[in-house]
């Protein structure tokens, strides 16, 4: 039963699959408080104004997800999060250049 | 099961304090958390960190884990002597390397047992979806660009007949569908966890990163290849063979390109039926080198010829 093999077709989230604030909450399994206050921080940035017009995109996601772990595991605060993956993603940026210049 | 030496894993000694052992944490989690660490193995390292700590931090896990002894080698094979947890009673608590898969046997073996045996009990009458699962795949620039199908084997929780909780691998085979990029995802619905007293099965996220490539750098959807090119190339103008995810293609140089000069191969990108990526190729020129007292004359022939301050 283990290492039954079954293959899957998933349903692909891109920048183009939208969510209002339940749906990325339920994705995310975060108090839709938390996203309140990425959206505040700027660590997310939803399109349409006001949590109940607020759409969200599958590259959120990631940024919830990541955001969670570091206030989980290192006890970051949200605004120390919004420092840390903006200098993560310049860090990103910057060793791409220096690979490609 | 292999013995794990969580002393050796925190780098602390046996008699160390409370606040050593947060210390020693605190330090080695930010220098493996798979958030933040480029280190080649920081998964498996901030796992057995975090369980490390799990254990140590916890008075009563600790005495414990002190109680099977220091005579243990880390990864010697270990079997728990019986009833050594006798008067112990664990409760499960955090979980921090939950998105990374669970902990490790040994863990599991030593505390895992009977976590949720209870909880199944008053489950009756009670139906709740399973949670999510979230793991983070990473795929060769090539899979994704043409699609393919990924094995992948993750850990996941799993409930026995006597509500014992124990890790398993779990193997699935997923489509990955053409033109993918980094930070989207895959949904695979019911793949998280089982439900509770009969609730359906959570979803699973696969997010995708990509394997680094030993020639292409990638941004969003578009290629980035460095193209080392002659003088002579650069300059006359000339067609030279560049490779690109598809195969191999030809690529005009106009004449007297600078190095650094960008040409673009459209459509040789990440692309899906409605977007589509781009190959960018960037040259670098490579100055031959003058050993000869011909080729040095080469060299001053041209400096007269085509006298150039490429520092104005």
């Amino acid at each position: 039963m283990t290492n039954e093999i079954i293959i899957l077709n998933g349903t692909i989230l891109d920048e183009e699959t939208e969510f209002s604030l339940l749906e990325i909450c339920s994705i995310c399994t975060v108090p839709a408080e938390l996203v309140r206050d990425m959206v505040d921080e700027g660590l997310i940035n939803p399109k349409g104004s006001g949590p109940k017009h607020w759409r969200f995109t599958s590259l959120e996601i990631r940024r919830i997800k990541r955001t969670v772990r570091l206030h989980r595991d290192l006890g970051i605060n949200i605004p120390g999060c919004a420092l840390v993956l903006e200098l993560l993603d310049e860090l990103e940026e910057l060793r791409r250049l220096s690979r490609c210049p | 099961m292999e013995y794990k030496d969580y002393y050796a894993i925190l780098g602390v000694k046996r008699d160390a304090t409370q606040d050593e052992i947060k210390k020693a944490y605190r330090r080695l989690a930010r220098k493996y958390h798979p958030d933040v660490s480029k280190e080649a193995d920081a998964e498996s390292r901030f796992k057995d960190v975090g369980e490390a700590y799990e254990v140590l931090s916890d008075p009563e896990k600790k005495a414990a884990y002190d109680r099977i002894g220091s005579n243990w080698k880390a990864g010697q094979e270990f079997k728990p002597p019986p009833n050594w947890d006798a008067g112990f009673q664990f409760s499960g608590g955090g979980f921090s390397g939950a998105d990374f898969g669970g902990f490790s046997d040994f863990f599991e073996e030593l505390f895992g047992r009977g976590r949720f045996a209870g909880s199944r009990q008053r489950s009756a009458g009670f139906r709740m979806q399973g949670e999510n699962q979230y793991a983070k795949i990473a795929i060769r620039l090539e899979d994704a660009y043409h699609g393919s199908k990924q094995t992948i084997t993750l850990s996941r929780a799993v409930v026995d007949q006597n509500g014992h909780v124990r890790t398993e691998p779990h193997t699935l085979q997923v489509t990955i569908p053409k033109g993918i990029t980094e930070g989207q995802h895959i949904r695979l619905e019911g793949q998280g966890m089982p439900g509770i007293g009969g609730g359906p099965s959570g979803d699973l996220y696969l997010e995708i990163a990509f394997a680094e490539h030993p020639l292409f750098q990638v941004k969003g959807r578009d290629i980035y290849y460095t193209l080392p090119v002659t003088p002579w190339e650069a300059a006359l103008g000339a067609t030279v063979t560049v490779p690109t995810l598809g195969g191999k293609v030809e690529l005009k140089i106009p004449p007297n390109s600078q190095g650094g000069k960008k040409l673009r191969l459209k459509g040789r990108g990440l692309s899906t039926a409605a977007r589509s990526g781009d190959q960018y190729v960037t040259l670098r020129i490579v100055v031959p080198e003058a050993k000869t007292e011909q080729q040095k004359k080469l060299y001053r022939d041209m400096a007269r010829l085509m006298p150039v301050n490429p520092r104005k």
